[in-house]
C-alpha cells in the first residue's frame, strides 16, 4: 500500500539553515546537508530545501548545497524559492534535485508549469500554493511569501495547475503557518478531492494528532513541517510509530 | 566500471552518485567505445516511453543494448525498466526492446502518477539479497509493466498488483528508484554491482 509521506522542510538563507536544527549529534547545526543526512537516517521520506530569501546569491549557494546533498542523501530532494524560468529548472535539476517547487512565478506565468512539465516531466513540477481563508469561507492565493493577495481562488488555481502539468501540490495555510494549532483540514481536503495528483499539507503542525488528522480527515498524501521537527518537539520515528499504530500507512525505517 | 546509458533524458547523476557512494565507479555515456569498457550497464530513465525509445534508437543504443545483454548484466530503472518490455501504450502504442514479454499500461485507479513509498513483495532474485519482504521503495510512474509471472521478480500493490521488478536472463529492471530509496535502494544497487 502506498505510504503517507512525512517531509521536513529546511528553510535556507545564503546556504545556511535559518531555523537551526537542534540535534545533539550534528556537527554543524546550520549546515543543510548535515541536517538532510540526519533526517534521512531517522526516516524522513523526502527533504524540502526552501530558499526563503530567493536572491541571486541564494541560488548560487543553493546549487552547491544540492550538489553536496545529492552525493550523500539518497531520498527525494525538492527545492523551492526563487525559481522563475525553465532554465532555473534545468540548473537546479542538474545539480541533483528531484523536484522543483514554484509559487509566485507560476501564478505570474502559468505556462512555466507546462513548459517545465514538457521538458522534465510533470513528476518534478511541484506547484506551491499559499492560501488564506477569506470572509466568505473560501481561500485566496497569496504570492511573494504571503505578502501579496491575488484574485485567484486557491481550489480553482490548484485545479488549473494540475491541468497545466503540475505533478504535485504543496499547499500551505497562511492562517495556520507557525501557529502549531493544526493543519487547515478543510483547505487540504477540498484540494485533495479536487485533483488527481498528490497534495502535501503544510502549516500548523503542533502535535502528532495534527499529522493523523491531516492524513486522514484532511485527505493529504503527505505532511510537511519545519520547526516542529527541527527543534525535536516531535521525533520522526516516534511520529511514525504513532501513525502506524493508528492505522495510517507510513514507511517504517 | 558501470556504464550509465545517456539518452538525453532524466537525472542520470543521482544514479552515478549512489554508485560512487557505494565505492564503485560509473561513467555516463552514449558512446559505444566508452560503454564497451563497462562490465555492467544501467538504463536509467525519467520521461515518456515514446521519446525515450526514439532517443535510444537514434543513438543506436537499442541495438547496442540488445547485443551486450547476452553476456553483460543490464539494469533498467523506472522508464529504463519499461523499455525492457515489448511495448507501451503511453502516447499511442510504441515498441520497446522486447527482452521481457508484455506491455506497459496506465494505472486505471488511484491518483496518477503513483508517487511515493510503497511495499515491494514476493522478492525472488539475488537483486534483493539482504532486503526483507515488504521493504519500501520510492516510486514515481503512471504506467506499469503488465508481464507474466515467470518474468516477475517482485510485486507491488497500487489499485492492482503489478510487477515492480522484472528479469529475463541478464536483463533486470525495477519500476522504483533505488537511487532515491534510502538504505534499501543502496543495498539493491550494491547487489546489482555484485551480480
Amino acid at each position: 500500500m502506498l505510504k503517507k509521506r512525512l517531509i521536513p522542510c529546511l528553510d535556507l538563507q545564503d546556504g545556511r539553515v535559518v531555523k537551526c536544527v537542534k540535534f545533539v549529534d550534528m556537527r554543524d547545526a546550520g549546515d543543510p546537508v548535515e541536517a538532510a543526512k540526519l533526517y534521512n537516517s531517522i526516516g524522513a521520506d523526502e527533504i524540502v530545501f526552501l530558499d526563503i530569501a530567493a536572491s541571486y546569491r541564494g541560488q548560487e549557494t543553493m546549487k552547491e548545497v544540492i550538489a553536496r546533498a545529492s552525493e550523500q542523501v539518497f531520498i527525494p530532494l525538492t527545492v523551492g524559492g526563487g525559481i522563475r524560468t525553465v532554465e532555473d529548472f534545468r540548473t537546479i535539476l542538474s545539480c541533483g534535485a528531484d523536484k522543483i517547487g514554484v509559487n509566485s512565478a507560476a501564478v505570474k506565468n502559468p505556462t512555466l508549469i507546462t513548459d517545465a512539465a514538457m521538458k522534465f516531466g510533470r513528476q518534478c513540477v511541484v506547484v506551491a500554493v499559499d492560501a488564506k481563508r477569506n470572509s466568505a469561507g473560501r481561500y485566496d492565493v497569496y504570492i511573494n511569501g504571503g505578502r501579496v493577495k491575488t484574485d485567484l481562488d486557491a481550489i480553482d488555481w490548484i485545479v488549473q495547475a494540475e491541468q497545466l502539468g503540475a505533478g504535485e501540490i504543496l499547499l500551505t495555510s497562511i492562517d495556520r503557518d507557525g501557529t502549531q494549532e493544526g493543519y487547515e483540514l478543510s483547505l487540504t481536503r477540498q484540494a485533495a478531492e479536487a485533483v488527481n495528483i498528490p497534495v502535501i499539507a503544510s502549516g500548523g503542525a503542533g502535535s502528532k494528532e495534527h499529522f493523523y488528522d491531516v492524513l486522514t480527515a484532511g485527505k493529504a498524501d503527505a505532511a510537511l513541517a519545519a520547526s516542529l521537527f527541527h527543534y525535536g518537539m516531535i521525533k520522526m520515528n516516534e511520529l511514525k510509530e504513532y501513525l502506524n499504530g493508528r492505522g495510517v500507512p507510513v514507511r517504517m525505517v | 566500471m558501470i556504464g550509465i546509458i545517456d539518452y538525453g533524458m532524466g537525472n542520470l547523476r543521482s544514479v552515478q552518485k549512489a554508485i560512487e557512494y557505494l565505492g564503485g565507479s560509473a561513467v555516463i555515456s552514449s558512446e559505444q567505445a566508452v560503454l564497451n569498457g563497462c562490465t555492467r550497464l544501467i538504463l536509467p530513465g525519467v520521461g515518456s516511453f515514446r521519446m525515450g525509445m526514439q532517443n535510444l534508437s537514434r543513438l543506436g543504443m537499442d541495438e547496442y543494448v540488445r547485443a551486450r545483454v547476452c553476456d553483460t548484466p543490464l539494469f533498467g530503472i523506472c522508464l529504463g525498466m519499461q523499455f525492457l518490455l515489448e511495448e507501451s501504450e503511453e502516447e499511442g502504442v510504441s515498441p520497446g526492446l522486447a527482452m521481457v514479454p508484455g506491455r506497459c499500461v496506465r494505472f486505471a485507479a488511484g491518483k496518477v502518477p503513483h508517487m511515493g513509498w510503497n511495499d515491494v513483495h514476493a522478492l525472488r532474485s539475488p537483486l534483493f539479497a539482504g532486503i526483507p519482504e515488504g521493504t519500501q521503495f520510492y516510486f514515481v510512474h503512471s504506467y506499469y509493466a503488465d508481464t507474466d509471472a515467470a518474468h516477475t521478480i517482485a510485486q507491488t500493490e497500487y489499485g492492482c498488483r503489478f510487477a515492480s521488478a522484472v528479469q529475463a536472463g541478464n536483463a533486470y529492471g525495477v519500476q522504483f528508484h533505488p537511487e532515491k530509496s534510502g538504505d534499501a535502494g543502496l543495498q539493491l544497487l550494491r547487489n546489482f554491482m555484485r551480480l
